[in-house]
């Protein structure tokens, strides 16, 4: 069987898929998420069908078609989120869960899991007490998630829809057509209390409510995968392990509005998942379920991918639907009508963020209650976000909304690496606040993020240690802000550019007594003046430093002094006399010479000369620590007057 | 059209259904301060100067804030002075400080707006001054473009699209960088640009300023001597001399729009090599003569040559009302339907 012909065919599909795939004794899941990519997961995949080819078992049998039995099979999959301890290898059916495996260690798994039925403890996770986790379940990374959206990511092939139909892919959009009207969709996703995953979370429910209410045709359905935040990649994710997913999604959305034309809006910067989906979209083209009359059913509805060039500001729906018609893409100005009344081409469109469209099937099987009951009353479900920073687990993590902030750094995260101290969370994205330490025990969800200062935003999570300076972080933020701003209106061009260049003063020692006031002053103007989301939240990195971590904003201004010793312009570099062992490594290490001494002799740091590099603290053997870095700095003598006169 | 009421500071006024806060408020001679705001063109909403605080909790602006019976306007709400006040200074800060040589001196809106919404040293001297340093585009020779004085307010983009349909500038690259350009940023004078300069004329700054431009002494109302269509125009003079001409926004034919010729091909005029008198050849040699000579002549000449041995040829720079008398003298004088006209400029 080919093709889906009836809603009732899925099933079948689905035994057909689970069927072959269950022929196959054994199989190796290599991540080809960007990450693991990047660590050279793809060579490994390589290595793993040569050396099975080798035993003479061939790899590109296709299962679904040739009744055959196989001991072995290969596959690459999504993102499995644990990008810190990538390329990672999961072996079914056990879950042996393999982390940084280089493609000189295929050899030794494929031998191990074939011929002794043995696990390679070295190459297993070792968690912070020693012990090793055999399977992904037993990661502690793992194990206080609860992954939904990302449920089929690491553990489906994203470029073979078979595997998707095997996991009750199409299941929920087959079940729509036999048993619910539009209206009936509405209600569920109403039900289900899911709110829009793009950051504003505004329910979807009635949004989509609102798109079949809405008059004019054709209707449109967008999705909007221009995921911009620095160090965010939840969508990429998504989009490179599961596309299925997000096309079932839009497609339930599509009937449940009365759309016949969807758009995916992807980065440019995002290759892979661009290559996945339009691959996904031609598969489910091919399977009937998707395209022209959808599994007999005679509703239609078609993809097509658009890729972004690049700008921070599409991702604001308006905006986004703007660039889609070839404009330059600037947020319409309010007052205006819903995107739900005039959208892409002046018509009704529905705009969602790639989670909450991946999401939907899921809701649709399972029932708006089960979703309900994760998370908490006012957002249900589970939040995604992209662990980094200072924290010892980076990746990808799904989590039940109301978790603790706390739990996620320290449970999930696995805390500060390298013995440093927690100093602050942003979340949020270059829109967000940073929350310090007497907030850890904030739930995560929409409501009681913003009522700290920050916002859910897209899902970026970056974890600050104490070596990190509040200043700087606002300045970065405000740098990325100011650069990403359309243009359009006056506060967000200009007032980001002047919030900019005062924390630029500040961090570089010029600040002045009525900064921080005037901070305050343009933040609140900035946010209410700004035309678009982005103007509106741009000042928040500033107002949430300003709010908790003021005293750096003072020292910086009056003691020009920056406490966590990051501003070079206000720190020093000097070797203490009594540690001093003479080792010359610093002079040798400094790129301006700026360090002068005899061997087994304390050595000087030349103030005029020296450049803030922290070479010389980096060089200096940790046995003798004589290199200090020391805020505010230290002054530079006056040449002796006398060589002046002379 | 159906008449609502709303209040602006306390004060009842009724406008048409369909107005914007703005557009009911300037009905009835009340200011609310706006630098992208143009009554030609559509509400652009982006310089966000023109903020009110609508039925005592709203932010708006109020040149895209459709009029609502029973709306409450406040524009002196402190939270909407805070925001406006802060945006003028920031458009200020960013602005050069050559007011007194600048050709929009006394006639900017941002200098109106600055001195209203109450921008003093003090308040400026706390920012960041870092003015923008883009060569200035001087290839059209007709106006100047310096990009330094730009506020981007965008009207003159708008103009160029709505107005003139013609799209030879729009907003270029982001944030900070943001600048209004050609197509590929090229010198306006190679862009698809017509010179027809109403985006000059309606520069809120003088970020787009005409080459040369005087301040006339007094303006006399006249037609453009163009073309047919008539547009009605104001000429500057300073002593004896057109200095300046600008649309008469009073006319019905061309309501202020002029095509670059009308507004800036008025140095004719006083050209040295203008003809000022008739011209008689006598001998071989042209000749001044008086207008009663040079009249009595084209008579005498023309009265001997009735019929199909005379032709008309019209002019296209002359008014309808002229080519219909030539037309009528040629059939009805001179009895000949020869006539004929050169439709080109």
């Amino acid at each position: 069987m080919q093709k889906v012909n009836s809603p009732a065919d899925v099933a079948k599909m689905r035994e057909i898929c689970k069927a072959a795939f269950a022929r196959q004794k054994l199989r190796f899941l290599i991540c080809a998420g960007t990450g693991c990519i990047a660590g050279g997961s793809l060579d490994v995949y390589e290595e793993f069908k040569r050396v099975i080819g080798e035993r003479g078992i061939d790899v590109n049998v296709d299962l679904l078609f040739e009744n055959k039995e196989i001991e072995a099979g290969t596959v690459t999959s999504g993102c499995h989120g644990f990008c810190q301890m990538g390329p990672l290898v999961r072996v079914e059916p056990a879950g042996t869960f393999y982390t940084k495996v280089r493609a000189k260690d295929v050899e030794e798994i494929v031998t191990a899991t074939l011929d002794e039925n043995a696990v390679i403890e070295r190459l297993l996770y070792e968690k912070p007490d020693g012990s090793h986790a055999a399977t992904e379940e037993d990661v502690p990374f793992y194990n206080r998630q609860q992954r939904i959206v990302l449920g089929g990511c690491g553990t489906i092939d994203p470029e073979d829809i078979r595997e998707y139909f095997a996991v009750d892919g199409f299941q929920a959009l087959a079940t729509i057509f036999q048993e619910h009207s539009p209206e009936d969709v509405i209600e569920i996703v109403k039900e289900s209390g899911l709110r829009g995953r793009g950051g504003g979370g505004f329910p979807a429910g009635r949004k989509w409510e609102a798109g079949l209410n809405a008059k004019a045709t054709p209707k449109y359905v967008v999705c909007n995968g221009d995921e911009g935040d620095p160090g965010a990649f939840m969508d990429r994710s998504v989009l490179e392990a599961n596309p299925q997913s997000v096309i079932e999604g839009m497609t339930i959305a599509a009937y449940a509005i009365g759309a016949e034309f969807g758009v995916v809006y992807v980065r440019a910067e995002y290759p892979l998942a661009v290559v996945r989906l339009l691959k996904a979209i031609e598969q489910a083209k091919e399977y009937g379920v998707l395209g022209d009359n959808i599994m007999g059913t005679g509703f239609n509805f078609d993809i097509e991918v658009f890729q972004g060039a690049g700008a921070f500001v599409c991702g604001e729906s308006t905006a986004l639907t703007l660039s889609i018609e070839g404009k330059r893409g600037m947020p319409r100005v309010a007052p205006r009508p819903r995107t739900t009344e005039v959208g892409l081409f002046d018509k009704p469109t529905l705009l969602n963020n790639v989670k909450s469209f991946a999401y939907v099937p899921d809701i649709i099987r399972k029932g708006a209650g089960w979703f309900k009951s994760i998370g908490t009353e006012s957002s249900s479900g589970t939040a995604v976000f992209a662990l980094t920073g200072n924290i010892l687990n980076a990746g990808l993590i799904e989590v039940p909304m109301g978790i603790k902030l706390r739990e996620i750094i320290y449970d999930i995260g696995g805390g500060i690496p390298k013995g440093g101290s927690f100093k602050a969370v942003q979340t949020g994205g270059p829109s967000g606040g940073c929350l310090p330490e007497s907030l850890l025990d904030t739930p995560i969800d929409y409501d009681s993020l913003d009522e700290a200062g920050s916002i859910m935003g897209s899902g970026g999570m970056v974890v600050m240690d104490e070596r990190t300076c509040m200043v700087d972080v606002a300045r970065y933020f405000l740098n990325f802000t100011e650069e990403e701003s359309c243009g359009q209106c006056v506060p967000c061009r200009l007032g980001t550019k002047q919030l900019l260049e005062i924390l630029k003063d500040i961090c570089a020692g010029k600040g002045r007594k009525k900064d921080i006031d005037l901070l305050v002053e343009l933040s609140h103007s900035v946010h209410g003046g700004s035309v678009c989301g982005l103007g509106q939240t741009a000042a928040n990195p500033v107002l949430t430093t300003l709010r908790y971590f003021k005293d750096e904003y003072e020292a910086h201004i009056n003691d020009k002094c920056c406490p966590a010793r990051v501003c070079t312009n206000l720190i020093s570099y000097r070797i203490m006399e009594d540690k001093c062992a003479g080792c010359t490594l610093c002079a040798r290490a400094c790129p301006v010479d700026a360090i002068s001494g005899e061997k087994k002799e304390v050595h000087v740091i030349d103030q005029g000369l020296c450049i803030q590099c922290g070479v010389c603290m980096e060089k200096c053997p940790k046995k003798f620590s004589a290199v200090e870095c020391v805020s505010p700095k230290i002054p530079i003598p006056a040449k002796e007057k006398t060589e002046v006169v002379a | 059209m159906s008449k609502v009421t709303i209040t602006i500071d306390g004060m009842q006024i009724s406008a048409d259904e369909g107005m914007t806060v703005l557009e009911a408020a300037q009905a009835h001679g009340l200011y609310i301060p706006n630098l992208c705001n143009h009554p030609d063109l559509k509400p652009a909403g982006l310089c966000r100067v023109c903020v009110v605080k609508m039925d005592d909790w709203k932010v708006t602006v109020s040149c895209k804030q459709p009029v609502k019976d029973g709306m409450v306007i406040s524009t002196e709400d402190p939270e909407v002075q805070k925001i406006r006040r802060n945006t003028v200074e920031l458009i200020v800060a960013d602005h050069p400080m050559t007011c007194l040589t600048c050709e929009a001196d006394g006639n900017c809106e941002l200098q109106r707006v600055a001195h209203y919404v109450g921008v003093t040293p003090e308040g400026l001297n706390r920012y960041r001054r870092k003015i923008r340093n883009i060569p200035m585009d001087r290839s059209n020779p007709f106006f100047d473009i310096d990009h330094s004085k730009c506020i981007l307010c965008g009207i003159c983009v708008r103009t160029c699209d709505e107005l003139q349909n013609i799209n030879a500038i729009d907003y270029a690259q982001r944030g900070v960088t943001s600048l209004i350009s050609t197509l590929g940023n090229k010198p306006i004078a190679d862009s698809r640009c017509e010179s027809c300069g109403e985006c000059v004329v309606r520069c809120p700054v003088a970020a787009l300023a005409p080459k040369g431009a005087q301040e006339p002494m007094y303006e006399v109302k006249s037609i453009c001597s163009y073309c047919g269509v008539g547009c009605g125009v104001m000429l500057g003079v300073r002593g004896q001399k057109v200095v300046s001409v600008e649309g008469d926004r009073n006319n019905p034919v061309n309501k202020g729009s002029l095509c670059v010729k009308g507004r800036y091909g008025y140095k004719f005029i006083n050209h040295p090599e203008r003809l000022s008198t008739p011209l008689i050849k006598k001998n071989g040699t042209l000749e001044e003569a008086s207008w009663d000579e040079a009249l009595d002549l084209i008579a005498e000449k023309f009265s001997g040559s009735k019929g199909d041995k005379f032709a008309a040829l019209a002019s296209a720079r002359i008014t309808n009302e002229d080519n219909y008398l030539i037309q009528k003298f040629t059939r009805a004088v001179m009895g000949t339907n020869n006539i004929d006209h050169c439709a080109r400029l």
